[in-house]
């Protein structure tokens, strides 16, 4: 009895202990439209993300309404008739990382990682595997990222006469830096 | 030894929801955003008359716009195609909250500009406002020959005033509505039985019927009594349609109405709809980003 009471004890102090999560309100995510016409760039910098490092569980808010573009008429256009943010206000993106064991929270460093998990753009989720990095550093961790996603995966229409304006495949790149979350 | 199931169960309880829990301390954890509306009309006009958008700071538009002759001309004018009367624009966004315009119309050969403010926005979130509010101040000059050139005629009779206070509410993503009192002064009026000062209330409004086109229609009720005017006028109504792609708007407009500046249509449209004097046209808006 005493040594289950102790077990339990000590897992519990064990899950809280390292149920360590760091978060971020402004990081980072970009993209990029590269076609022959035209190139399309836009930036996001109020990203919310939070890492549970203990479990592997990642999480990412983006307002569409906060990614800011060279023109202003093309942040119109990307809010009203593409991404319609009055219906769809947030991205969100709910993951894991596969090869957490690859992670050494404790030393600086960077590892290699794999997320995979679930990405509602425009309210259409779809599972998606990605590439990046972590980055261990002083007093908190920095995470990169950089995929393509295809606006017709997220039924985003996009009209014949602005086809070749805008790129078959986008370039998301994700930067964030998070600090550890008071408990 | 209960114990055990119920420490089970705490374990793995953070665990069975912990990236709901992500989410959340997202969430909990959130400033108060405000969320401004955005496009509550396509275009700065509603048809004729302004809408309470502006351009934002560095964008210039440049701006065509046509009216036909009426559509109950017949054949022989080609149903009012054979006559046109042209105006054209220049406006650009001096900050996010002024806009500034100039313009040129055959109607009364007339040079004008408007500077336009942008009072409130609508927005909810942390900051909520159910409306938005534009302010609009412009002077119109006519370069038309003296008709008279035996009085003294003076170059301030040239000149006409319009101030107009747009009030606009986005209801849904599809559906907007302005409301626009308006103030006219003309300096010199034909007969003294036509008043120099005009009220008008307008009304606006647009309706989507796909992301890319709206309809939209827009009226202006004159206050001053019409009755007793040196010449029969109408209050001017419009029905159109905005029809977007990339850079350009089009608005395609049939109205009672030839001019497309306020003093002309709000004082002095003479077409009734009811006698078919209905004017075709259209205007077009391109915009340039001249600084980034």
């Amino acid at each position: 009895m005493k040594s289950i009471v102790s077990l339990t004890v000590f897992l519990f102090l064990f899950l809280t202990a390292n149920g360590q999560k760091f978060m971020t309100r402004n990081g980072f995510i970009g993209f990029n439209s590269h076609t022959a016409m035209e190139d399309i760039k836009a930036d996001n910098n109020q990203v919310a993300s939070v890492i549970d490092i203990t479990t592997g569980e990642i999480v990412f808010q983006a307002l569409i309404k906060s990614f800011r573009f060279e023109k202003a008429l093309m942040e119109e256009h990307f809010n009203e008739n593409y991404m319609e943010s009055e219906k769809f206000p947030k991205s969100t993106f709910k993951g894991k990382i596969q090869n957490l064991a690859a992670v050494d929270f404790s030393k600086s460093g960077k590892y290699d990682v794999v997320v995979e998990g679930d990405l509602t753009i425009h309210g259409v989720t779809n599972k998606v595997t990605v590439n990046g990095n972590i980055e261990v550093i002083t007093g908190g961790l920095t995470a990169n990222s950089k995929f393509n996603i295809v606006p017709e995966d997220y039924k985003i229409e996009i009209p014949g006469v602005v086809r070749d304006n805008i790129a078959r495949n986008l370039e998301i790149t994700i930067t964030a830096k998070y600090a550890p979350v008071a408990n | 030894m209960k114990i055990i199931p119920v420490t089970l169960l705490l374990l793995l309880s953070p665990v069975l929801c912990a990236q709901d829990d992500l989410m959340d301390l997202l969430d909990s954890t959130a400033p108060p955003e405000t969320s401004y509306s955005s496009a509550t009309f396509k275009s700065t006009r509603v048809l004729n008359g302004h809408s309470i958008e502006h351009m934002p700071a560095g964008q210039l538009d440049v701006r065509i716009s046509h009216r036909f002759g009426t559509i109950n001309s017949g054949i022989y004018e080609y149903f009012g195609l054979d006559q046109s009367n042209v105006h054209f624009g220049l406006e650009y966004g001096i900050t996010d909250w002024l806009m500034l315009g100039i313009g040129r119309g055959t109607y009364e050969k007339t040079y004008d500009g408007f500077a336009k403010f942008t009072i409130l926005r609508q927005s909810s979130g942390a900051k909520t406002m159910p409306v938005s509010v534009s302010w609009l101040s412009g002077m119109a000059v006519t370069s038309l020959r003296w008709s008279d050139t035996a009085r003294t005629n003076y170059f301030s009779s040239r000149l006409s005033y319009v101030h107009q206070i747009m009030i606009a509410r986005k209801f849904s993503p599809s559906f907007s509505l302005q409301l626009s009192p308006t103030y006219i002064h003309r300096n010199l009026v034909a007969t003294e039985l036509d008043p120099n000062d005009l009220y008008a209330l307008g009304a606006g409004g647009r309706m989507k019927l796909s992301k890319r086109i709206s309809l939209n229609a827009e009226y202006y009720y004159l206050i001053n009594p019409k009755s007793y005017m040196s010449r029969q006028v109408y209050d001017p109504l419009s029905i159109g349609f905005d029809i977007e792609t990339g850079g350009h708007v089009f608005q395609l407009i049939f109205t009672n109405s030839v001019a497309m500046i306020e003093k002309g249509f709000i004082g002095e449209t003479t077409g009734s709809w009811l006698k078919g004097d209905i004017h075709f046209g259209f205007n077009i808006s391109r915009v340039f980003t001249l600084k980034k």
